[in-house]
């Protein structure tokens, strides 16, 4: 008898042709059941192990010119974020600036990859940022906790997409996800990744609330299956926020997921990344677990604000010897 | 090239003094040797000599026994076990202070990476003295009766996988119950263990509590030739195991010995298979195989063995060859020319009875001595690299496809030290459990030590155990 | 001291969550040596404050349980070594305190040195004398181990200072336990300075809370407190400790009555530490 679960191993191990991925893939969605048949059959996630590959990697010792790469390189993935209640265009315009030109006095320094904004404040940054490379980026499904109908949802999406939005940021229901309604989940990123047409969708999975690595695996699954260009871990507003095990679990899901359809999902760590010490350390888990296809910003984002200043004086420190004051750079 | 190149990140040597010549630790002081003889240590990473040692003889082990007799009787074993507790507390407090300075010498003598002398073998080796300097007081509630005694002189040989990490495991527990100790570190890794006697000096241990030979096997032989020790403790091959066990038949010497493995790591199909893949690299590349318990057959089950060799086969692919020194390295240099040449030979009989052997490509340094990690295919159960001790980062592949077949070709070697399973089943992990002849089940994880918890083999893995409350019967006459 | 300098005196205050806070109620009271000069005004806990030391506690100790044996251990070797560090301070303070000569009061110290390390050694060994695997007649592997009960509330016996203090304390969190420490109502001062040891030894913030004041006050609150798991009433005289058993009865809180004649400097046995544990028994099925 063949089960959805004995499908994914199939698929996981790589040994179909790509038709037949497709098919199998196929099939693993059409039903509530059958999905939940292929996530129960995905391998546990040992948790102590988890912990312990992701402890080890953090211990790698990135110094001198892999520093330098690693610096602008996470400069480059870096989705310069506000989302607060208190955002004004003043604040978003600011941020626009800062993220075209993170350092006026070096143009050497990259700009990052977007600006992340809730979608009211997405004009704003569009007119900000002009002909800039900078993407923009909206949350969106009634972001954070997604507590809203579909079509709410939906409009929430459009919105952004109509005021220039790039990129869609939008949060799972985890709700319907602990409640086992998988089906409900899956659909619900069909629906918004139609609505967004070419515009990318980031799905952002609250790992903070799904508590578990095995949840975590599923949910990355879910999404994957779904559509998303990329899987992200949190909205920035649960703790905990991204984890460095989190990312391990999400990244080891892209590799499979990779390794099974051909189709690379990018992963974004968001929240409580505010060192260039952390940053480091999530490339690094990208470069060992996923592989090192994943280190561009169309791959790997890191959703954050104080982390950028941090790895400006981080670059600053690399060239002059120094260490830089709290102050040399601008605060948004 | 690969994009995100790690720049060497060397840990410094400057934290490290080393002498050019070494005594031997002899009643509290370094001395020299009876006849005079030395020999060098090097680095196996890059065959440089690193010291010259002193290389003892039967006038020295003579020496160093009636030094711990008479400090047994006179001061360790009288003094109370609140007062030997304290002193093993020092010594714990500062293998902790000195803790870089332990790790970088034991790196460079032998040939482990930082990050594992780092975080594993010196805070494991302070923990080892925490935990039995604890014990030095409460022995009444040991489980060995009231009261129990001291042994006496321990005479302990220990080998180069883990120079330091043994010391502790030999000498924690005998010092806690007030025995005193001749210890003889193995002949290419002596330098931790005389950085240890300086620790002792620093605690101002009584002299002759420990005392440290360094030497050859012929040392070790006249250690154990002595009539008048009270306990042989020896961790090492198993060849060398029988010969002291041979040696020490008719004599009321207590022995305890550690000796080889051929531990199967057995992955069921319900794995935890991310973790399972990780548990597999750590339990035969750790320590480049250098480990008695390493898990050097992989048994999986037949159901998912494509997937697991395919995952596997790719992890291994960002292992990082080479400077036991660099930060980044997960596996360093073989630690002696001789050890290597067993390597080669056994990986060399393993391809011509016909299994098929795989490496990752990866650079191996021009000096010093290296092996790449390395898979073997295909292996049956009579072939060579499926029933000897390898001693090196090399894994044999076999199959199985129920768990009374894992059970049956697990249990189907002269050894019984290590065993791993790899199931989200927990009833299943404690059937296999059950069944496994093995001293130490490990189950979704491998090569796991604690001082709290026992570890040694079943058959010819030797006897005894060390760690935990079992380890100090050893050294008690209860 | 230099001629015409004025000292600085010391504020004794209350330790709860790891903090130096004087007492809500604002009030003190004044200790005495044992000579009857006057040593500090100690602060008079009142029963808001012993509610927030058990908040305290009780938010603290799921964590410090969580904390490997291990890592206990070496948190109250650290406190020996800090304590022994001050021993000569310590040894003035109780030799004021209890009226005892110098050379006296140094041996009690040094007694309260080696208390804390007798104790840090059972951390990671207690599992292991009062732990078993059980081998039940069935399929099934059972296992038991000892647990921390929670949060205990601690009477300080009234004469030893330190030594007593140590001898009562160190085996209620050496387990996993928080504590709430009623210090000797007559002799608080070494009790206080002992609570500076603990916030420089890496003791978390709140596993220990120590209030000064009136017994008479704060033991009824501390005996009868619902969120309060345990009560060791060794500072407790004959009388008042039926009482207080009773009002422990209520949320059936496990009660180490006072001893008849404690001599502290003896070794302890494990008793102690049992007595605030609870034992959990797990059974797991065998098969393939």
């Amino acid at each position: 008898m063949s089960t959805a679960g004995d499908q994914l191993r199939v698929v996981a191990s790589g040994e179909m042709a790509p038709a037949q991925v497709g098919a199998a893939l196929a099939e693993v969605t059409s039903s509530e059941t059958a999905l939940r048949r292929f996530l129960a059959g995905l391998p546990g996630v040992d948790q102590v192990g988890a912990d312990q590959r992701a402890a080890a990697l953090a211990t790698r010792s990135i110094k001198a010119a892999a520093k330098a790469w690693a610096i602008d390189t996470a400069i480059s993935m870096v989705d310069l974020t506000t989302l607060e209640g208190a955002d004004t265009p003043g604040k978003v315009h600011a941020l626009c600036m800062k993220a075209g030109r993170p350092d006026p006095e070096d143009p050497s320094v990259p700009p990052v990859a977007a600006v992340c904004v809730y979608p009211d404040l997405v004009g704003v940054a569009r007119s900000a940022l002009g002909s800039s490379p900078v993407k923009v980026a909206s949350v969106a499904t009634a972001f954070p906790s997604g507590r809203a109908s579909r079509a709410v949802k939906l409009a929430d999406v459009r919105d952004a997409l109509e005021a220039g939005a790039d990129e869609v940021d939008m949060v799972i229901d985890r709700g319907a996800f602990l409640a086992g309604h998988y089906g409900r989940v899956l659909e619900e990123v069909q629906a918004v990744k139609a609505a967004c047409g070419p515009a990318h969708l980031k799905v952002i999975l609250e790992t903070g609330e799904l508590a578990t690595y095995d949840n975590v695996r599923r949910a990355s699954w879910t999404a994957m299956l779904a559509g998303a260009d990329f899987i992200k871990t949190s909205t920035g507003k649960v703790a905990p926020a991204s984890t460095l095990p989190v990312g391990l679990v999400m990244l080891e899901a892209v590799r499979d997921f990779a390794a099974a359809t051909g189709r690379l999902v990018g992963v974004k760590f968001a929240g409580g990344i505010r060192s260039t010490k952390d940053a480091i350390r999530y490339l690094v888990l990208a470069n060992e677990v996923a592989g090192e296809a994943w280190l561009e910003p169309e791959l790997l984002r890191l959703g954050a604000s104080s982390l950028l200043n941090d790895l400006l004086m981080q670059r600053r420190k690399q060239r002059t010897g120094a260490y830089a004051g709290s102050q040399d750079f601008s605060v948004e | 090239m690969a994009r995100f190149e790690y720049a060497p990140a060397p840990e410094s040597r400057a934290v490290v003094s080393l002498r050019s010549s070494y005594g031997l630790f002899i009643d509290g002081a370094f001395v020299e040797p009876v006849d005079g003889g030395s020999f060098n240590t090097i680095s196996p990473a890059t065959e440089e000599v690193l010291a010259e040692v002193a290389l003892a003889g039967a006038g020295d082990v003579e020496r160093a026994v009636a030094a711990a007799r008479r400090a047994q009787r006179e001061v360790w074993a009288p003094m109370p076990g609140a007062e030997r507790g304290k002193y093993l507390f020092r010594v714990a407090r500062i293998i902790q202070e000195r803790a870089r300075e332990l790790a970088v010498l034991e790196s460079l003598d032998n040939g482990k990476p930082i990050r594992e002398s780092r975080d594993v073998d010196v805070p494991l080796a302070a923990a080892h003295f925490f935990y039995y300097a604890g014990w030095a007081d409460k022995l009444d509630y040991a489980g060995f009766g009231p009261a129990p005694r001291p042994l006496g002189v321990a005479g302990q040989i220990i080998p180069w996988n883990f120079p330091l990490l043994m010391a502790a495991w030999k000498l924690a527990p005998a010092l806690a119950t007030g025995s005193t100790c001749v210890l003889k570190p193995a002949e290419t890794t002596p330098l931790s263990a005389l950085l240890l006697a300086e620790i002792f000096q620093q605690a101002e241990l009584p002299p002759g509590v420990v005392n440290i030979l360094t030497g050859d096997g012929a040392t070790g032989a006249a250690l154990v030739a002595r009539r008048d020790l009270d306990k042989v403790a020896f961790t090492g091959s198993t060849e060398v195991g029988k010969a002291i066990q041979r040696e020490l038949a008719g004599t009321r010497t207590r022995l305890s010995l550690e000796l080889g493995g051929k531990a199967a790591n057995i992955v069921f199909e319900d794995a935890p298979l991310s973790q399972a893949i990780e548990g597999i690299v750590n339990g035969i590349f750790f320590n480049q195989g250098h480990v008695c318990c390493a898990g050097s057959r992989l048994l999986v089950q037949e159901s998912v063995a494509e997937g697991v060799l395919d995952a596997l086969k790719e992890r291994l692919g960002t292992l990082r060859l080479g400077d036991p020194l660099d930060k980044n390295t997960d596996i360093g240099a073989i630690n002696s020319g001789r050890q290597l040449d067993k390597i080669v030979e056994l990986a060399a009989s393993g391809e011509r009875e016909g299994a098929e052997r795989w490496s990752p490509s990866c650079a191996i340094p021009e000096r010093g001595y290296w092996f790449p990690p390395t898979i073997f295919t295909g292996v049956a159960p009579s072939q060579r690299i499926a029933r000897e001790e390898i001693f090196g980062p090399v894994l044999s592949v076999l199959t199985f496809r129920t768990p009374d077949e894992a059970v049956q070709k697990a249990n189907n070697t002269t050894y019984g030290l290590s065993a791993g399973v790899w199931t989200e089943k927990g009833s299943r992990i404690l059937w296999m459990a059950d069944r496994l002849r093995a001293g130490v089940v490990w189950a979704n994880t491998f090569n796991r030590f604690d001082p709290t918890s026992p570890f040694g083999g079943y058959r010819e893995s030797g006897f005894g155990r060390e760690g935990g409350r079992h380890g100090l019967e050893e050294y008690l006459d209860a | 001291m230099p001629e015409g300098r004025l000292a600085v005196n010391k504020t004794y205050k209350l330790y709860v969550a790891g903090a130096f806070p004087r007492s809500e109620s604002g009030r003190s009271y004044p200790v005495h040596a044992a000579d009857g000069a006057l040593l500090a005004n100690a602060a008079l806990a009142s029963r808001k404050d012993l509610r927030d030391a058990v908040v305290a506690a009780r938010a603290a100790q799921p964590k410090w349980a969580r904390t490997t044996a291990y890592n206990r251990g070496q948190v109250l070797y650290r406190i020996a070594e800090m304590l022994e560090e001050r021993a000569a301070q310590f040894a003035e303070q109780v030799a004021r305190s209890e009226g005892l000569a110098g050379a006296e009061a140094g041996r009690l110290v040094a007694a309260s040195v080696d208390r804390l390390v007798y104790y840090a050694g059972w951390s990671d060994k207690l599992a292991q004398i009062a732990g078993a695997a059980n081998p039940v007649a069935g399929p099934y592997f059972n296992f038991s181990l000892p647990e921390p009960t929670g949060v205990i509330g601690v009477v300080a016996p009234p004469g030893s200072s330190l030594l007593g203090l140590v001898s009562v304390l160190a085996p209620v969190i050496v387990t996993g336990n928080a504590a709430v420490v009623v210090a000797s109502e007559e002799r608080p001062v070494p009790a206080v300075t002992f609570a500076e040891v603990l916030a420089t030894s890496d003791v978390p913030g709140g596993v220990v809370n120590l209030l000064t004041g009136r017994l008479a006050e704060l033991a009824p609150v501390l005996a009868a407190h619902r969120d309060v798991d345990g009560l060791d009433l060794c500072g407790i005289s004959e009388q008042d400790a039926a009482a207080l058993e009773r009002a422990a009865a209520d949320n059936v809180k496990r009660v180490l009555r006072r001893e008849v004649a404690p001599d502290w400097e003896r070794r302890p046995s494990p008793r102690r530490m049992l007595h605030f544990v609870e034992t959990k028994t797990v059974w797991h099925p065998i098969g393939a």
